[in-house]
């Protein structure tokens, strides 16, 4: 098992009202699994999102990361264990503009003390992997939007995390340019990396091995495909 | 730490104009104030040298009290103490014969006067003095021809020696000695041209007085009066004691706020204290500038901060630490002051040699330090809040931020 959630939840004070915005939430990934999130908007998947990719902690519950329970971790604690374990695709591709492809890519190594020559190494390789070895020097002014999310990609893989989050990795893309970064996606997948997506498209959460359906805070159907 | 310096830099780089914008402040900032205590501190070492060139062991004898009231150097009071003179040629004889300390004495006269040869008219400050002056103002030698003797002195001719810039302007080319010149009312000949001592940034110089003996100034003006005895004592050592001989004696026929004693040393702490005050007068006045630069960085930081709420949040999300992001602005806004300092400074470098030709400006090593550590220290206090804002965001919040 890779991660764990152990009856997590995650209550947020707006105003005087309590939110709860994850309740009770017990969740178990294996090494290797892909699986898509789903859910209406304000069912709670963008919150187990952000609590399952240490962006936010729990108001009570337990993590589980590769064996070690990373609950009580402190922030500087938790932003190295996002820098090493944790990989982050987002919809609106949050690359840095006016800077290189290579040097977009390369960001996570800049905070896991790389030099700079084996970041420019490490960059180079995986954006000739993600098929933008002809782009090292584009900034993302320079790129289409199916090939800032691929820049996007390898920046999650450079690291060699454990577990991918990918936050409705083609709402921002062309149907077309959509199919490439899912084709991307299930080829990482066969590789045997481990990703966790939220998408609220039937058609995407297809390409995922296993389905999770969010309602209210609260996991209500979790149903694995024949397909893989 | 080199990473940050890296990003630091590469923000500053990508926002080319923005950044050089901000640094403007620090660098006019910076550049005033190196710029003006330059001028500050070289004036003082002007004046300083000035007074050495006037002798160690030279003390002079005034009317009135012009370092009483007040202790200040007042103007007013001295003019009208020079206009309500008593001192007279024997007093000078009187302070000749204090032996034991005194090597010489020699009166001054000094009135402005007008001076014309043909048809070139030129306004000068006319000195009477004795055969001795030369003995006692070093930086005065006789370049051309020669300094009026005794007896000319005694018998009142109508001799005179001209400054440097004075023979030059009106005689040009032509050898002035010889040549008849018009002295106010009366016509002098001129026996000898000074050398050139320089310097006096556009102010009274040696070059552009006129010296003729005292006897002669006492029957042009229809006056007995002397505004200041100029006294070489025999040694340096000794000066205090010399100082006291010449009151002790002087008091035999004046009041004690008729006259007043004093070496040098006294009038220059005095002027180095008032161009001490003007330096930090003006350095404090151009500080101001360095504020407000200061303030510029912290406006334009905030900005940024907000303007790369994302990319915070980003950087944040992949594993920057808080301390990390601090560090990143910090740094960012220390590169702005230091680089925006460097600039200032090497424009105030320039601007103070160009001032050099004819202004006595010098840059200290001081004001280089003092505006150096002051625009980074600038750059990192009004960096500080910017920065903790950026390291305080959660990386949630920033990346959902438009």
């Amino acid at each position: 098992m890779l991660l764990k959630l152990d009856t997590v939840s995650k209550h947020y004070h707006m105003g005087s009202t309590l939110t709860k915005a994850l309740h009770k939430v017990n969740f178990e990934v294996n090494k290797g699994e892909f699986i898509a999130i789903m859910g209406p908007s304000g069912s709670g998947k963008s919150t187990f999102l952000q609590v399952a990719s240490m962006l936010a902690e729990p108001t009570t519950g337990k993590i589980i990361l590769k064996g070690k329970d990373v609950t009580d971790y402190n922030e500087i604690e938790r932003a190295h264990l996002r820098n090493k374990e944790i990989g982050f695709i987002f919809q609106q591709f949050n690359l840095l503009p006016k800077t290189s492809a290579l040097d977009n890519a390369a960001l996570p190594l800049v905070y896991a003390n790389v030099s700079y020559s084996e970041q420019i190494k490490r960059a180079t390789q995986i954006l000739e992997k993600v098929g933008l070895g002809d782009k090292l020097k584009n900034t993302p002014a320079q790129l289409s939007g199916g090939q800032q999310q691929r820049v996007a990609i390898a920046r999650a893989l450079i690291n060699d995390p454990a577990i991918i989050f990918a936050d409705e990795p083609t709402g921002n893309l062309d149907t077309k340019s959509g199919q490439e970064i899912m084709d991307m996606l299930t080829q990482l997948h066969s590789e045997g990396k481990t990703i966790i997506m939220v998408t609220h498209e039937e058609e995407i959460a297809r390409c995922a091995q296993r389905q999770i359906k969010f309602k209210d805070g609260q996991i209500i159907s979790d149903t694995k495909s024949k397909k893989t | 730490m080199k990473n940050v310096l890296k990003i630091a830099l590469k923000a500053i780089w990508t926002n080319k104009s923005r950044s050089f914008l901000t640094m403007l402040g620090v660098i006019i900032g910076v550049g005033s104030v190196v710029m003006l205590t330059s001028i500050g501190t070289g004036l003082q070492a002007y004046i300083e040298d000035q007074f050495d060139q006037l002798g160690a062991n030279t003390v002079l004898v005034f009317p009135g009290d012009p370092f009483g009231e007040g202790g200040g150097f007042n103007r007013e009071s001295q003019v009208s103490a020079i206009a309500n003179s008593k001192l007279e040629m024997e007093d000078v004889g009187d302070i000749r014969r204090i032996r034991e300390y005194v090597k010489i004495a020699v009166p001054f006269v000094t009135n402005n006067e007008k001076i014309s040869y043909r048809s070139e008219e030129k306004s000068i400050t006319l000195i009477g003095s004795t055969h001795e002056y030369p003995d006692v103002q070093t930086n005065t030698t006789t370049e051309k021809g020669r300094f009026f003797s005794k007896t000319e002195n005694e018998s009142k001719e109508k001799v005179i020696v001209l400054g440097y810039d004075v023979a030059e302007e009106l005689f040009g080319n032509i050898d002035p000695i010889g040549k008849t010149v018009r002295l106010g009312s009366q016509n002098f000949k001129v026996i000898g041209v000074q050398k050139k001592v320089g310097g006096s940034f556009g102010g009274p110089s040696f070059d552009t007085y006129i010296f003729i003996p005292i006897e002669t100034y006492f029957k042009q003006y229809d006056t007995r009066t002397i505004v200041e005895i100029i006294v070489k004592t025999k040694s340096t050592e000794n000066i205090p004691e010399s100082i006291k001989a010449i009151e002790t004696q002087m008091l035999k026929k004046y009041k004690e706020d008729e006259f007043s004693v004093f070496d040098q040393s006294q009038i220059l702490d005095t002027i180095n204290q008032i161009l001490g005050v003007l330096t930090l007068g003006l350095g404090g006045i151009a500080s101001i500038s360095l504020v407000v630069g200061g303030i510029g960085i912290m406006n334009i930081m905030l900005v940024s901060v907000t303007e790369r709420t994302r990319e915070i949040g980003l950087r944040k999300a992949l594993g920057a630490t808080p301390n990390t992001i601090l560090l990143q602005f910090l740094v960012e806004a220390a590169i702005l002051s230091v680089l925006g300092g460097s600039i200032g400074l090497v424009i105030a470098y320039l601007g103070t040699l160009a001032m050099q030709a004819f202004f006595p400006a010098k840059v200290t090593m001081d004001a280089v330090i003092l505006a150096f550590g002051v625009s980074t220290a600038v750059g990192l206090i009004f960096g500080a809040a910017p920065a903790r804002r950026a390291s305080k965001l959660s990386p949630i919040e920033a990346l959902r931020y438009e």
